[in-house]
């Protein structure tokens, strides 16, 4: 998958840092360091970042401000974490929030 | 495996300022200016808060550089933090969590496990506005999203939210936004508006409209189409009492944007016991506050959309203020620098509220100001 991003803009020139790896439900993508996961996925056409415990609805970026917890997903193994706030490192692996999550308790 | 939740000493600071957009930015460097000590905490990857992501040019005065594209604006801010950086110490990607009334600590968390507590001499609150939902059915769905992301996502990273826009709201962020969506390559399917007139400014209105915009007056949104994600939008008529009348209007949209206002984010400030007031024309709860921007509490000011909704030139006059008035109750610097400052000030947001909108926001202070505390 090729990230779909504005190329021609009137006003503002982009400068993206460094391009990097990463998985989303085990596909690999590619995005920017340091850029929220959130705005690497969308650009790689990813819409639905969880699903809710009760009534499994599909919720994807909403706030952007790190606020509505809409765009919780699970990375690096870890849950709840708001993509839209967490810079993009490489290698990571993100996943789709199902549910609540499980938080992993520390073995050190 | 990867520790969670690691916690870090007390720290200490003379001035903490909550956010670093237009408000917290100059809040900062105004109290930097006047030799006190900042930590300045910001939720967001960058500094700048919304300014970041405006690219049409400011209206408002001279002196808040009207003219001038609001992201340039967060860049002349960003370069004056730079001369101070001695004084200002930043954290990013750091949100104040919690205030503690009976030890005055602050406790923030860096990304998503790295808390630390600190306990400042005073409290600037510039933690800004979060926007409204309206409630409809689906709205739950990807691809209906805050006008404030939908910039964030194709202003600041490049990234085009989607293929076609249903807007919702005709305020100047619905306008604006709808314009700015248009300059990324995104088509606007229309703008719906619950009012019988456009609420933002005429300038923003008339642009979309020559780019062929239809804006639905006296209509809303009815519900979201789509099983998984947004796949349209129905949208009707309403009467005199917000009634859905007429026939629905099925729009094919991929992606539905609320611009249905904001509401300033006070949560530190009813947890800090703050005085609060709810004044419909602040757009929220706000704090009462002194001419100086204190609070009820004597260690917290507060400045920008956090003390009620205004616009981004009226926030960095407040957060100049704010400043001030920290430097001046920690002593900082003579007093009458700080009384040649506030005079310039308080000329500076007179002269951004003299207009009509103003006429609002001044109606809203009244309900929240006093001269000064009796401390």
């Amino acid at each position: 998958m090729v990230m779909d991003l504005i190329e021609k803009h009137p006003i503002l020139e982009f400068k993206h840092g460094k391009k990097v790896k990463f998985t989303f439900d085990g596909d690999e993508m590619e995005g920017y360091e340091g850029e929220p996961i959130a705005a690497a996925l969308h650009a790689n056409g990813v819409r639905i970042y969880r699903v809710t415990p009760k009534r499994e609805q599909t919720r994807g970026f909403f706030c952007a401000i790190g606020k509505c917890s809409s765009c919780f997903m699970v990375v690096d193994g870890v849950p709840n974490v708001r993509t839209c706030v967490t810079p993009l490192k490489t290698g990571m692996r993100v996943e789709t929030q199902r549910g609540k999550g499980v938080i992993a308790m520390d073995a050190d | 495996m990867r520790t969670r939740g690691k916690v870090k000493g007390l720290r200490q600071t003379e001035v903490l300022v909550i956010g670093g957009g237009p408000a917290g930015l100059s809040a900062s460097l105004e109290a930097a200016s006047l030799g006190c000590q900042v930590t300045l905490v910001d939720s967001d990857l960058a500094l700048g808060g919304q300014l970041i992501k405006q690219t049409h040019k400011f209206f408002g005065s001279k002196d808040e550089r009207a003219g001038t594209r609001g992201f340039k604006i967060s860049e002349i801010l960003l370069e004056e933090l730079e001369r101070y950086k001695d004084r200002v110490k930043v954290h990013m990607n750091c949100t104040a969590t919690g205030f503690y009334r009976e030890d005055g600590v602050v406790s923030c968390v860096i990304g998503e496990d790295e808390y630390f507590r600190i306990k400042p001499g005073k409290i600037v609150m510039a933690t800004g506005a979060q926007e409204r939902l309206l409630p409809f059915p689906n709205n739950h769905l990807p691809g209906v999203y805050g006008a404030g992301a939908v910039q964030t996502l194709m202003n600041v990273y490049g990234v085009a939210p989607g293929k076609r826009v249903l807007m919702v709201g005709a305020g100047n962020i619905g306008l604006i936004v709808s314009y700015q969506l248009m300059q990324a390559g995104v088509e606007i399917a229309g703008i719906v508006e619950a009012m019988d007139r456009v609420g933002g400014y005429w300038v923003h209105a008339a642009k979309v409209r020559r780019m062929g915009v239809p804006i639905y007056l006296r209509h809303t949104i009815k519900e979201a189409l789509g099983d998984r994600v947004v796949a349209g939008a129905v949208i009707q008529e309403i009467d005199d009492r917000f009634q859905p009348v007429g026939k629905e209007i099925q729009i094919d949209v991929d992606i539905i944007c609320m611009a249905v206002g904001l509401t300033p984010t006070c949560e530190l400030l009813w947890q800090a016991g703050c005085e609060m007031v709810f004044v419909p024309q602040l757009c929220g709860h706000v704090a009462q506050r002194d001419l100086f921007m204190r609070t009820s509490h004597p260690d917290i000011w507060v400045a920008g959309d956090a003390a009620g909704i205004e616009e981004a030139s009226a926030a960095m006059v407040e957060g100049r203020i704010a400043g001030v008035g920290v430097a001046r109750s920690l002593g900082k610097d003579d007093s009458s620098e700080h009384s040649k400052r506030l005079e310039e000030y308080r000329r500076r947001l007179a002269d951004l509220r003299g207009g009509e909108v103003g006429q609002k926001i001044c109606q809203g202070l009244e309900c929240c100001t006093v001269n000064e505390w009796g401390v």
